[in-house]
């Protein structure tokens, strides 16, 4: 049984003279101790997918349909008294900016032994103990001392690994990172997800990773969904993604990197920009900047179909990979 | 919401009434009414000459015989008179059009001369900052240790017995709006100053000085346009204030003569007469007042809530 | 460097320094120490005695983390902020100790793009009008037509549609705001842009756009730039040089190419080894001890000390000297300097 299983799950907005869908028919399945990245652009509604994993959207956000099975209970249907047996002690989160995920009133280790109390019987001490390891699992110098700092006494490399040291205290089977280094320099953020990857790794945690940075999905996850206007584009193994992308907003993302041009050449560049919620195009929304579009592409919304070991929501695709030079599957 | 979808340019008024302004308006009753009672007392006092049945300024209209007749829902009431007369015999109601009016006038003046000094000083002082900064803020803050009646009420008196009373008298009005207007400027000021304290940091302002413009132009023409919200809040509130301001100046005497009505010396004129039975005098007059602020107040109430950043999310 | 002589460099940075004083009130110098009442200020020392140039035509970046002073250089450039010691030249002419009535002719050779394309452009004013201010501020005897006739090419060549001229900010996403903040720039006609880090908030297709916008930009207008920027890729992509600027201080400046083939301030090695690529499938790079220190009260020696895998005695006593190096590379550090064994 997988870990966690989403399917058809739909997500609405309901804004003041109309509902819009931030996410459409998401549906993929995550297994014990493996790790998914989310890829997209602003606007694509990964931090939204991730949100609705732990039930934590808030008005004027709701789950419209599909399930969010999580251990084999639906998560979507939970009130919030259930969740909390469920969040922080099964699940739990990484926030994007470490500036301000932590209370700034509390001490390191009042906020981390009141985690630990509120879903262990535990003493004090007890915690506290747990506290020091999680956060010498975490490489944090001297952590006796750090309990008792506040977060401001703390740099932001310093504090985001506190972060995943409360998200791992109460050995959760998954964990969501939302750009977890975004807000971090390119140096500590290095630091950072080789630090996550080895602690998933070791303590079999499943990961979603959320991120806009191709490289850094490639580097951290085994699978790779694709996100583009509230739906899933491509999904499938991150190497093949990344090596053989099919959908044709998958190679334009990967073909606008610098790493991709020669120097001082003009960048592949995606013409146009992201379509906001209230203005979803009709049919394939990657159509209007699509350079393979046809006309029922503009008519037509795409269902994902598999090609080879990956599944991919385009029309066009049989065509878009004879295209390309080496023809080896032709159809 | 985008109207980047919609291929004509959507006119004036639909863009307005599209706004999110316009539509937090319309589902908020209170705003409604409030605007709505504020319009009407508003253009009843602007059409007083039109609507007043007697001119309170006109002699020839008043008769000392009408003295003190009540309302018409009252016994021994006169019908000419709708809602009585006053101890002079002026129409209640007239003479209530014109306070209204004239305490309107004084009320706005007043703010625009406060928000005209308080955005001046405030968009130099938070601009230029540094010691003009400190400067005028600390001028601001003796200012503000003062309570503004406490201000007026030593001015006017100095006035009233330098002046004499009949010039005093004559030039009321004026007195009026100059030391209401002058005594609540720093709370201008210190509104503006942050604003622009908050706006000169953002990148617009940058990059209008690397193109050269100078500081005047990035004052008046960058920076102002974008502290407006906080203007108009508080511009609703220093209208009630000053409304309230010159009915307790008037009303401890300090204010509008008798023979110039506002709505706080009618007050006035009436308390005399209000233990021995003419409640109407004071009674009418201070729920007009009580209503004109109460509706400000809350039209200042709606309007933070809406232009407030942190609740508002365009 | 000998033809340098005749021909000065467009952009000079001589010995450049900008310490912020924290402590601004007389009061707040005031100290509470060891039973006395001592008076001491506190600076930040962001930029450090930088020394580079650009020439012509040239994309010079200014690489490094936050807090490491690129955008103070950026801003000192653009005249925003006085420098604390040192000097600016452009074009051969002293430009930092100008009044802004005498540095107006040069407003409109130099101008400058803003990394936050949501705070960048006044709110409350049209595109046009935002467009249409800075022409005729600098060319008051143009006459409607000719600003008219300027701004319209402008925004052609850009790519700002015409139909956006009435709409504000508001209406745009982030990658069309850049674009019109591109528009704007140009619209003055500069030779020299200082970008200070103008994609870096904006989405990877957009950034590539906009990248495209400026190389364009750059091949028909023949512009120098100065970009600041932390994304090496982009770097890579985009410079001619680099500087590489850390604590204030430049650890490593060397053409583009020299500098990704062969790093050798042990800074650069680390962040070039930082960058995510697509190719690895673990993370795969140069482990830095500790954090970045605060630039309040610098400690001597080599800024890098605290965070080297090589630093010895010398390098926490004495600060190294940018030494060239037989590619032309400009480095500081000691270990570079006298070979010491690396790797």
């Amino acid at each position: 049984m997988s870990l966690l299983s989403v399917s058809d799950l739909t997500v609405k907005f309901a804004m003041r003279d109309q509902t819009v869908t931030a996410l459409h028919d998401i549906s993929f399945d995550l297994a014990k101790g493996e790790r998914l990245g989310i890829v997209g652009e602003s606007g694509a509604g990964k931090s939204i997918t991730g949100f609705s994993l732990m039930n934590l959207l808030s008005k004027p956000g709701y789950i419209d349909s599909g399930k969010i099975l999580f251990e084999g209970q639906d998560i979507a249907g939970m009130n919030d008294a259930q969740m909390r047996g469920i969040r922080g002690n099964k699940m739990a989160m990484i926030f994007q900016d470490p500036m301000v995920t932590l209370n700034p009133v509390l001490t390191i280790g009042q906020q981390m032994v009141e985690t630990l109390q509120a879903h262990r019987k535990l003493s004090r001490d007890e915690a506290e103990q747990i506290a020091i390891v999680k956060l010498r699992e975490v490489y944090i110098p001297s952590p006796e001392e750090r309990l008792n700092q506040y977060p401001h006494e703390l740099s932001g490399g310093m504090r985001q690994r506190i972060i995943i040291a409360m998200a791992l205290l109460l050995n959760p089977q998954l964990i969501i990172a939302d750009e977890p280094t975004t807000a971090l320099d390119v140096t500590i953020q290095a630091d950072i997800m080789e630090l996550l990857l080895e602690l998933c790794q070791s303590n079999k945690v499943g990961l979603i990773l959320i991120t806009h940075d191709l490289g850094v999905v490639s580097q951290m996850t085994e699978r790779t969904l694709v996100m583009y206007a509230g739906r899933i584009v491509e999904a499938g193994r991150t190497r093949e993604i990344i090596n053989d992308p099919q959908h044709p907003y998958t190679q334009g993302l990967i073909n606008a990197l610098p790493q991709q041009t020669l120097p001082g050449h003009r960048l592949k560049q995606i013409p146009g920009n992201m379509p906001s919620l209230t203005s979803i195009p009709v049919g394939c929304p990657f159509s209007p900047r699509c350079s393979y579009a046809v006309d029922h592409c503009r008519t037509t919304r795409p269902e994902p179909i598999s090609y080879g070991t990956v599944r991919v929501a385009c029309h066009e695709v049989n065509r878009l990979h004879n295209d390309t030079p080496d023809q080896e599957k032709q159809a | 919401m985008s109207d980047m979808t919609t291929s004509t340019e959507p006119t004036l008024m639909r863009r307005i009434w599209d706004s999110n302004m316009a539509y937090s308006f319309r589902r908020n009753p209170v705003a409604v009414v409030s605007l709505l009672i504020f319009a009407v007392i508003a253009l009843s006092a602007i059409l007083a000459p039109l609507i007043a049945p007697f001119d309170p300024y006109d002699p020839a209209q008043i008769d000392i015989m009408n003295s003190e007749y009540p309302p018409v829902w009252v016994d021994g009431s006169e019908s000419q008179f709708m809602l009585g007369t006053d101890d002079q015999g002026r129409d209640l109601w007239s003479t209530i059009l014109y306070g209204t009016r004239l305490s309107l006038l004084i009320g706005l003046c007043a703010v625009t001369l406060q928000a005209f000094l308080g955005i001046s000083i405030g968009l130099i002082a938070g601009y230029v900052g540094g010691r003009l900064d400190s400067l005028l803020m600390r001028l601001a803050d003796i200012q503000l240790s003062f309570s503004t009646l406490m201000v007026a009420i030593i001015f006017l008196a100095i006035t009233q017995a330098m002046f004499g009373s009949d010039t005093f008298n004559r030039f009321a009005v004026y007195f009026l709006i100059a030391v209401i207007g002058i005594a609540e400027w720093p709370q201008y000021a210190r509104t503006v100053r942050a604003t622009v304290l908050a706006e000169k940091k953002k990148e617009y302002v940058d990059s209008a000085r690397v193109l050269g413009f100078g500081p005047m132009r990035i004052m008046v023409r960058h920076i102002l346009p974008n502290s407006l919200s906080p203007i108009f809040v508080i511009s609703t509130v220093q209208v009630a204030n000053a409304i309230i301001s010159e009915a307790s100046l008037s009303f401890l005497g300090l204010g509008m003569p008798p023979s110039q009505p506002s709505l706080g010396s009618l007050i006035s004129s009436g308390f005399d007469y209000i233990f021995s039975g003419s409640w109407w005098i004071t009674a009418i007059p201070g729920i007009v007042l009580v209503v004109l602020v109460l509706v400000i107040n809350l039209l200042g109430d709606w309007m933070r809530d809406v232009l407030n950043p942190k609740l508002y999310k365009g | 460097m000998s033809e340098a002589k005749t021909n000065p460099p467009l952009l000079e940075l001589r010995g450049l320094e900008k310490r912020f004083e924290l402590d601004k009130g007389f009061l707040e110098t005031l100290r509470f120490k060891g039973g006395r009442i001592t008076r001491e200020r506190r600076q930040v020392h962001a930029v450090n005695s930088v020394s580079m140039t650009a020439e012509k035509g040239e994309v010079l970046c200014v690489v490094g983390e936050s807090g490491c002073g690129k955008s103070t250089v950026a801003r000192l450039v653009a005249g925003l902020l006085t420098p604390s010691a040192g000097e600016i030249h452009y074009d051969g002419e002293r430009i930092d100790n100008r009044t802004r009535k005498a540095m107006m002719p040069l407003r409109s050779k130099m101008q400058m793009i803003f990394q936050n394309p949501y705070a960048s452009l006044n709110p409350r004013m049209t595109i046009w009008q935002s467009l249409v201010e800075p022409v005729r501020h600098h060319n008051p005897q143009m006459s409607k037509g000719e600003v008219r006739d300027r701004v319209s090419d402008v925004m052609r060549s850009v790519g700002v549609d015409p139909s956006w001229s009435k709409r504000y900010p508001h209406e745009f996403s982030g990658g069309q705001r850049q674009r019109i903040a591109i528009a704007r720039a140009l619209t003055v006609d500069p030779e020299f842009i200082i970008a200070d880090e103008p994609i870096s908030a904006l989405d990877v297709s957009i950034q590539a756009q906009v990248l495209n916008l400026m190389l364009e930009a750059r091949e028909e207008r023949g512009l120098t730039y100065l970009f600041i920027t932390h994304d090496l890729s982009v770097v890579q992509h985009f410079g001619t040089r680099v500087a590489v600027l850390y604590l204030g201080a430049i650890c490593e400046l060397a053409d583009t190419q020299t500098l990704f083939s062969n790093p050798k301030h042990p800074y650069t090695r680390a962040l070039l080894s930082a960058v995510p690529q697509l190719k690895d499938d673990r993370p795969n790079h140069i482990r830095l001890k500790g954090e970045i220190p605060t630039p309040i009260n610098l400690p001597k020696g080599c800024p890098f000390h605290s965070r080297c895998a090589y630093a010895r005695d010398q390098c926490r006593m004495e600060q190294p000297k940018a030494v060239h190096q037989p590619d032309g590379s400009l480095v500081a550090c000691h270990a570079v300097e006298e070979d010491w064994p690396r790797d």
